[in-house]
Order: structure tokens, then sequence, then C-alpha cells
């Protein structure tokens, strides 16, 4: 039962993760909503942001994958 | 999209019959291998009564001398294993068949690098293994000396070296002698609990009888996956580099092919594979290597353009099913070392005011300074390192995904022991491993555009100009 603390870890990295990606592609759809011609700024931009954000769940599962 | 359902669907019904087919497997595995061949090595000062009988179906280890096991694992809380052996060399040991399926082992198998290039169980080319060992200095030989067979564990051996699920492992023992070909029984492992709480698998070669501790070879990987220096260094060109060798030479035809177009059919529309990577081309160039270098970006447009096409082709070479399902892109070794060229390329390249703002950030106080250095310093290595595990992570994830929801098939049918179970997991399998497909689809774009997009960012991040500060 060792890896049961690390499971959890990973899970709470996940809620963390998942509450960033909904704002980070709420706030984009809100505005491409509001300006469409931006839309290829805003896609850019939304990606590179979900990239940082999954870089530091990635890091937090990786560490409950290790540190058990 | 309805054919590919269909075809998919036999596919699946065949992994079914694969599945029977393995649960017999387990029966007669090491049929071949009864009669001891005893050749040129005699270990007739061992006990030889424990696998007199060869005695497949009871996997009665009653032979097997526990007498002081006591003291060497219970003192660690540790449910002893049933194959523990007291001593690593030579024990009396008989092939052990495990039984059932194990999901996690499965999909590791599956997704590590091996020395040979397996296709769907069936097929299997024998790669050349080079291994540096400090004994013997470099040796050559091919993989196919071990005769590989299901789970990719070998037949034979040839001097001390054996293949276990793929992979080349060293027998360690000093009163082992290995000739060019000796049959080997089976493997066996056995669980043992390390003193920091993490439990370490110990592997074993089974070989006339007798238990044979295995090593694997070096990975340097600072302990994390249990490696770290052992008595060989293997070279071989395994699976995931025959992928990217293969991979790198179908995008320079591909390229190449599609440059010749640009002056044999100037003016004209784009055809044929230059109309495939023209928009994607185009979309690197003017989505993110624009926008984030500006003026510099033809200095750093091959750059960008080698990691987008080379993740990208990898990505695509991984999925393609039944075809080796190599994870290139999902193994922390390769991403690590084009992390590592990106982090040089950016080092290299950043400018002043780049090394200005990680090691005197200006218009801050000081005592944010303090705080701010370490940051930026560390931040230099951080970004490397999240592009290494990011990349590896989804690529990883995407494969394991994949793995797991086939390995419903042999949950449900109990490793091929019932086959209306196998059947329901069929039914579930189809569908979830086509919505995983399409996602991992989308998946191998993001990722490539991702790593390339983040790279140009970092880039230009180190060759930005001019900053006004107010």
């Amino acid at each position: 039962m060792t890896g049961t603390l690390a499971a959890v870890g990973a899970g709470l990295a996940v809620i963390g993760a998942g509450i960033g990606l909904g704002q980070i592609g709420g706030k984009a759809v809100e505005a491409i909503a509001r300006q469409p011609e931006a839309s290829g700024d805003i896609r850019g931009a939304m990606i590179l942001m979900a990239a940082f954000m999954e870089g530091a769940a990635l890091i937090a599962i990786l560490l409950s994958i290790f540190m058990t | 999209m309805l054919r590919q359902f269909f075809i998919l669907s036999c596919l699946f019904l065949s992994t079914v019959a694969f599945a029977q087919q393995h649960k017999h497997d387990h029966g007669h595995k090491h049929d071949g291998h009864e009669h001891n061949q005893h050749d040129g090595h005699d270990h007739s000062g061992h006990n030889h009564d424990g696998h007199s009988g060869h005695d497949h179906s009871g996997h009665d280890h009653s032979g097997h001398a526990h007498s002081d096991s006591g003291d060497g694992h219970d003192g660690h809380g540790h449910e002893e294993h049933k194959n523990n052996f007291v001593t690593d060399c030579g024990t009396p040991a008989q092939p052990h068949h495990h039984h059932g399926y194990d999901p996690t082992g499965t999909a590791i198998h599956h997704i590590s690098d091996a020395n040979v290039y397996t296709i769907m169980d069936m097929v299997r080319i024998p790669l050349p293994a080079i291994i540096y060992n400090k004994t013997r200095g470099l040796e050559f030989f091919s993989t196919g000396k071990f005769g590989a067979g299901h789970h990719d564990n070998g037949h034979y051996g040839y001097k001390d070296y054996v293949l276990y699920q793929g992979n080349i492992h060293r027998i360690t023992c000093a009163d082992f002698q290995g000739s060019d070909h000796y049959d080997v029984q089976g493997f066996d492992t056995a669980m043992i609990k390390a003193k920091e709480g993490k439990d370490i698998e110990k592997r074993y070669a089974i070989v006339n009888g007798k238990g044979y501790l295995l090593e694997q070879k070096t990975i340097w990987d600072a302990g994390l996956l249990g490696g770290g220096p052992s008595n060989f260094i293997d070279l071989s060109p395994t699976k995931n580099v025959v992928s990217m060798i293969l991979v790198s030479l179908l995008l320079f035809l591909g390229f190449r092919s599609a440059a010749k177009a640009y002056t044999t059919r100037a003016g004209e529309a784009p055809s044929g594979i230059q109309a495939y990577l023209e928009p994607m081309f185009q979309y690197i160039r003017d989505d993110v290597a624009i926008p984030f270098l500006g003026d510099k970006h033809e200095k750093f447009l091959p750059l960008l353009m080698t990691i987008f096409f080379f993740i990208l082709g990898l990505n695509l070479w991984g999925q393609v099913p039944f075809l080796g399902s190599v994870n290139v892109t999902g193994s922390l070794t390769v991403t690590a070392i084009m992390a590592i060229i990106v982090f040089i390329v950016t080092t290299i390249n950043g400018n002043a005011d780049y090394w200005k703002h990680i090691l005197w950030p200006p218009d801050t106080p000081l005592f944010v300074k303090i705080i701010l250095i370490p940051v930026e310093i560390m931040g230099m290595f951080i970004k490397p390192l999240t592009l290494m595990l990011r990349l590896a992570g989804n690529i990883s994830a995407g494969h394991i995904a994949i793995l797991s929801f086939v390995g419903l098939i042999f949950i449900f049918g109990k490793a091929g022991a019932s086959l209306g179970g196998s059947l329901t997991g069929t039914a579930l399998a189809i569908p979830l491993t086509l919505f995983m497909m399409a996602i991992e689809l989308i998946v191998a774009f993001v990722q490539a555009f991702v790593f390339t997009i983040l790279t140009a960012s970092y880039l230009g991040a180190a060759t930005e100009e001019h900053h006004d500060h107010h």
C-alpha cells in the first residue's frame, strides 16, 4: 500500500491542472467571442499557457511517481 | 470511418484469438527446453534434486532450500516471495509460469525500449548489439542469437548475456560459465524491499535448473528508475534508435522531394507530399517563428523545423497500430537530449540583456532581487526540464492509456481463460481505444507544436534586443 499516498498526490495535481485548464480555455473562448479577428493570436497564447501549466502538473505527477 | 471501425474490430477480435492462444502458451511455453543439455558446463557440484521431475503443472517449489531466508527478508516485514532465492547465484530453480495478467508490467514492457523490434508479438527483427563491459571490452553480436519468444524473452543465451523482456541482461555470477549458445529455461523475479522503502525487482535467469542473478545495463537516471552504474553498458541501436533513423530518413526523403518541387514546379500549385508539408511549414514559420523571433527567425528556423517535424514524425510513427508501437518521443532519454540541445542553443545565443535579467534584474528593489535571482537561475534549468517531461509524459500517457484499454480484453477474459469475458472486454476496448487513438492523433500534433513554440519563446526571450523599463 505504498503507492496510495502518491496516487492522492497525483490526483491533487490533476485537480489543480484541471482548474487551470478550465480557466485558460474559458477565458480564451470568451476573448475569441469578443474579438473573433484576434482568434489566431489568442489560440497561440492559450496553447502556450496551457503548456506551461501542464508542465507544472507533470512535474507534480512525476514527483509523486518517483518519490513513493 | 465505418470501414476503419470494421477493420479495427477485426483486429481486436484477432486479439481475442491471441488471448486464447496466450493461455495455451503458458501451458507449454518451455516444452522445447525440458531436456537439459549440460553442454560444456557441468554443475554437478550443485543440488539437482529440485528440478529432477520437471513438473510444470504443480509449481511445486518445495525443493528450494529456504533454510536461512528468515533473517534475510522477513526482518523487513516483507511478505516472503515464493521464489526468494537464498543466494543469488546457482540456486536450484524451476521456470515459474506467472499465471494471470499483469496490466502494469505489460504496459511498462510495451512502452520501454528494446533490443529487438517486435511487431505484434509475431515478427521479431533482431538488431545488432554493441556492448561494452569492463572485463572483455567492446562486443558485437546480433540479438537474433537470443531466439526471443513470447514477451521478448530469449530462449538462448550468448556468453553471459540473456534477453529478458526485450532487453539484454548480464549474468553477474562469477561461477557462471556461458557458451556461445545455451538454453535459458526461463526467467523469474523477486521483489526485495530496499532500505529506503522502495521495492527493487531482482531478476533471475534460469539456466540448467539454477537461478542466476541478472544485472541490467547502466542507466544514469540518478536512481529514480532504479538505475545506476552496472557491469556493462549497452550501446546497441535499439528499437527506439532504429525508429529514429527510419523517421529521419523518411523526413529527409519527403523534404527533399518537396524542395525539388519548388524548382521543377515553380509557380505551380503544390502537389503530392509538398502539399502536405507546405501548410505545416508555413504555419510554424508565420505563427511560431516570426511572432517570437521577429527579424532573427531565419537563423533559428532550421532548428525549429527540425524539432517540429522530428517530434511529429516520431509521434505518428509510434501511433501506427501494430507496427511495433515504438515510444520514442515518450522516452525520457530522447526528450532529454532534445531539451539539452534547446538549453545549449538558448544559453549560447543569450545576449547581454538576457543575462542581466537573470543575474541582476533591473528596476527591482534589492530584497526582490535576492528572491528573484535564484528563481531566475532555477528557471534556466526548469525550462528545458519541463520541455523534457511534458513531451515524454504526454506521449507515454497516451501509449499507456491505449495499452490499458487493450488490456481490458485480458482482464475481463481472465488472461484468456474465459471467452465470454474476452468478448466483453473487446466490446469495451474497441470504442475506448478508437477514442483514445483519435485523441492521441491530436496530441501528436499539439505536443510537437508546443515543444516548438516553447523553444521559440525561450529563444525569443534570450535574443530580445531592447527592453523598456518603467
